[in-house]
Parts: structure tokens; sequence; C-alpha cells
């Protein structure tokens, strides 16, 4: 990008040509403008950051916020909401400091390795099962719809004590809760409304009768001299966990799929080592190059990046994908190499905010692989990969359907 | 190799665990990393290493002797 007095400021998210291929301008800007200006859909300025260090530096800096609520923050959108940046609902979850360490500390507890290695089992049943009606119903089939989409809205209401009759309306609240530009914004409200009111109600009935769930675990906690969670936190910690795990995870199904379908010597070479799946995952989550908006951070103060100062009330836009191909960072950047370790991709954030369901999210992803290894070895994609369609939305990247044959 | 870890850094994502559950465990309180060998044997030095560079929190340091 040119540094001269007319610099023409870039529009923020660039477009990419193809679904899974990064755009051009990444590479250019990591180049030549690691720290860009942009402007963002509400019209705003913001700065963009694209080189691994700068980006992981920025995630990891404590006294920055990913809340956009000051005066002088960027705001992505025209609208009212901003998405789930901004939405009401995220402000009751503690965002900073001592609160958010102690939220983060009781709900992690539920996330650890462990208890993720004691759900897989449960997990592979309900992706055999969720494969089985897809085969069913036969091919060619949306993998999206058919195991991307429900299954960690099953795994999520399973750790949640939610009963699994419940299920697909979960799935569907969640769904009006994101796809903002989908639904009209009474019909996205009407869902919010309804979900509160079902988690206010889980809340309240596991109460009454705990079971050995997350919710009845934190209840728990919280009965002890006010240490922990007030009623509105659990309802939003259960909505927030749905709301951060759902979209993310069910998109990074479909895309990880397709990327390993595209080169198909690439899920030949699973299917012949399928020890590879744990690195195989790390990659796909390092080579998406679909992730969606990247993450916001706003500066309550100055703050060095590289070698430039970015004023107090800057709001900074870490595109984490755009990090993940940086040859400074990565041999062969643009290379997908199912073996490659260590992989410190940035796609789940870095530091204290870095992503509380990565283990989870992480479980899901080698499980729905080892699922469809064995059970559907001859998995092709159904359409050429130049006709997969990305989501229209702006904050979490995805593929719109996954048509798959077998 | 000498292995520590920092517990005011670790945000409980569990990479340690997964890589070396050998070396590193978790809490059952609040999923903060618990170092259980600070000097792993040698056939476990390679999954050490890519536990302290895939770390989030940059929790784990890995000193090698
Ligand atoms: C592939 C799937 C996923 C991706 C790519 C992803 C990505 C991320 C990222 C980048 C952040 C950091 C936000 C920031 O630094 O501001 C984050 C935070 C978070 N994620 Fe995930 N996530 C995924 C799945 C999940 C799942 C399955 C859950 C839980 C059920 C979850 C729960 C959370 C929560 C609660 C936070 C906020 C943590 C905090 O502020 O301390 N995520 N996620
Ligand atoms: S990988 Fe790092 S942040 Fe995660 S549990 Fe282990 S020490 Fe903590």
């Amino acid at each position: 990008m040119s540094q001269g007095d007319v610099q023409q400021t870039l529009s923020y998210p660039i477009p990419s040509e193809a679904a899974l291929e990064p755009p051009e301008e990444w590479g250019r800007l990591r180049q030549e403008c690691p720290v860009a200006k942009v402007r963002l859909p509400s019209g705003d300025e913001a700065t963009l950051l694209t080189r691994y260090d700068d980006v992981k530096q920025v995630l990891a800096d404590p006294r920055l916020t990913r809340r956009l609520t000051a005066d002088d923050a960027a705001r992505l959108t025209d609208s009212e909401s901003g998405g789930v940046f901004n939405s009401e609902m995220s402000n009751v979850i503690p965002d900073r400091g001592e609160e958010h360490l102690r939220w983060r500390r009781l709900v992690g507890k539920w996330f650890t390795a462990k208890r993720m290695a004691a759900l897989r089992p449960r997990m592979a049943a309900m992706a055999e099962q969720l494969l089985d009606e897809m085969v069913e119903r036969g091919q060619p089939a949306d993998l999206k719809a058919g195991l991307g989409f429900p299954l960690p809205v099953y795994v999520i209401c399973d750790m949640l004590g939610v009963p699994a009759d419940d299920r697909d309306r979960f799935s569907r609240w969640s769904d009006m809760m994101l796809t903002l530009t989908r639904y009209t914004g009474e019909e996205a409200s009407a869902a919010q409304l309804e979900f509160f009111t079902y988690m206010s109600e889980l809340v309240a009935a596991k109460r009454a009768a705990p079971g050995d769930d997350l919710l009845s675990e934190l209840i728990k906690e919280s009965e002890g001299e006010g240490e922990g969670l007030s009623d509105m936190q659990l309802i939003v910690t259960g909505v927030g966990l749905l709301v951060a795990g759902h979209e993310t995870t069910a998109n990074m199904i479909g895309k990880m799929v397709s990327m390993l379908l595209d080169d198909r010597t690439r899920w030949e070479e699973l299917l012949a080592d399928p020890s590879l799946v744990r690195t195989a995952v790390e990659e796909a989550l390092r080579f998406d190059a679909n992730a969606g908006f990247g993450l916001p951070r706003y500066l309550p103060e100055e703050v060095e990046v590289g070698d430039t100062v970015l004023p107090r009330g800057t709001t900074v836009i870490c595109n984490m994908a755009a990090a993940n191909r940086d040859d400074g960072a990565f041999d062969d950047a643009d290379h997908m190499d199912l073996r490659r370790s260590p992989n410190p991709h940035l796609t789940f954030g870095s530091g204290a905010h870095s992503c509380l369901g990565q283990a989870l999210a992480r479980t899901e992803l080698q499980v729905v692989l080892e699922v469809l290894l064995r059970r559907l070895p001859t998995l092709e994609l159904a359409v050429p990969t130049g006709e997969l369609r990305q989501v229209d939305g702006l904050v979490v990247g995805g593929l719109s359907e996954v048509p798959v044959r077998w | 190799m000498r292995v520590s870890v920092e517990e005011a850094r670790c945000c409980g994502a569990g990479q340690c665990v997964l890589l070396v559950p050998e070396v590193f465990d978790q809490s059952v309180d609040d999923g903060i990393v618990v170092l259980l060998d600070a000097t792993p044997p040698e056939e476990l030095h390679g999954p050490v290493r890519e536990a302290a560079a895939v770390c989030p929190g940059g929790a784990i340091d890995v000193e090698e002797t």
C-alpha cells in the first residue's frame, strides 16, 4: 500500500474470490503494510494487523478489550447491535481483570483436556448417529446440515444438561440469534427472548434437582458465600457458550472437511495413517482462509506494534487467518501440511482471552474426522471447489453448504 | 531438560495435557496447569517442546540442560 498523502483506505473485510483461498491482499499487507488503515462497513476507520507477531502481541495484551463501547471506538457495522461482539449479553460475562479470571476459572474447569477425553465416546456416538441419518437420506448430502451444524449443539446441550428432546429448539435459537442478516430484527429478538426464558427455567430446574452437568456444578459453587455466579450470569453463561461454540465449530467442521477433500491426496494421506488426525485438525485450523472478521481490540492507552505507535482510542482488527499464513512464523505457510508440528496458530486467539472452548472444539473436530474416515472412506466433494459458497454474515466465516458423495 | 510453568499465565486451555499427560495435568478446581514432572525423560522432550510452543498463555518454560 502506498504511504503517500493520498493513501487510499482499504475496505474491510477484504472479499476473497475463492471460498478456500486467502485474498491476495493479505500477502501484500504483511509485506508492505502490516499496520494498515482500513474502513469498516460502518464507515469508521480501524487499524488492521496481518503479521503473526503483531497479532499475537495485541491479542495477548491484557490491557486491551474486545468491547467497543468507548465513545471513540470504531463501530463495526451500521446496525445498532454490532453483532455478537457488542450485544448486551456478552457484556454480562466479565471482560477483563479479576472478575474475568474468576468467571473463566469457574467455567474453565469444565473444559479441561481430561473432561474432554471423557466426553469423547459420547461425542463419537452422537456423530455416528447423525451420520447414519445422513446416509439414510441418500446422496449427495449437505455435510454441514447433516453433521457440522447439529453436532456442536448436541455436545453443548449435553454439557449444560439440556434434555435431548430440546436440542433442536436450541439449535434453531442459536441460528436465529447469530444470523442476524437472514432473519429480521424482530424474529431474532423473539428467539432471544424465548431462549432466555428457556434458560431461566433450566437454571431453576437444576437448582431444584441438580444433575451431573455444568449448570448444576456452577449452581453448587454459587451457593458458597457469594462466591459463584448470579442467576443472570448463569443464564448468560449458558447462552454465551452456545453462541461462542455453535456457529464457530459448525463452520469449522464444514471447512475442515472441504479443505481435506479439495485436494484428495490429503484425505488419502489420512486414510493411510489415521494417527495424523490430531495434527491434521491443527493444520486445518491454521490453514482456514475463510475465518471471518478477526478479533477487534480497543486501545484505552497507547500501544507500540512493530515500529508503529498506535494512539490511544485506536480500534485494531487482528486478522488471525492472515497471521496464520505468515512465512515468518510458519515454514511454507501456504502449504497445508497435515504433519506440521509444532503448530502455534492463532485461530483460537492468544493469552488470557484465548478460546475457553478450544479443548472442546479440538476434540469435536478430531472425533468428526475419525468417524468420517472410518465410516465414509470414499467421501468426496459433490461439486467442484469453485462452486462452494461462503456464508454471508460479518463475524464468523464458513461455507453455506458442503455437498458430498460417498 | 528442565520444565517450569507459570500458573498466572495459564488460561486453562489444556493443550499441554492433550500433548503430554505424563508431564502436565490440570487442576480439577480451576483447570489451571499442574506440573507433574519437571525433568521428563528423553522420549518426552519432543512433545514437551511442542506443548511449550503452542501454549496459548506462554505459561510453559523449557530449559535445555
Ligand atoms: C473451531 C471452533 C472455535 C473457534 C475458531 C473459536 C474461536 C475463538 C476465539 C478466536 C476466541 C477469542 C476471543 C477474543 O480473544 O476476544 C474465542 C473465545 C471464546 N470461545 Fe471459542 N472458538 C471455537 C469454539 C468454541 C466452543 C466449542 C466453545 C464453548 C462451548 C467456545 C467458547 C468460547 C468462550 C466462552 C470464549 C470467551 C473466552 C473469554 O473471553 O475468556 N468456543 N473463541
Ligand atoms: S497449554 Fe498453557 S494455557 Fe493451556 S493449560 Fe497448559 S499451561 Fe495452561
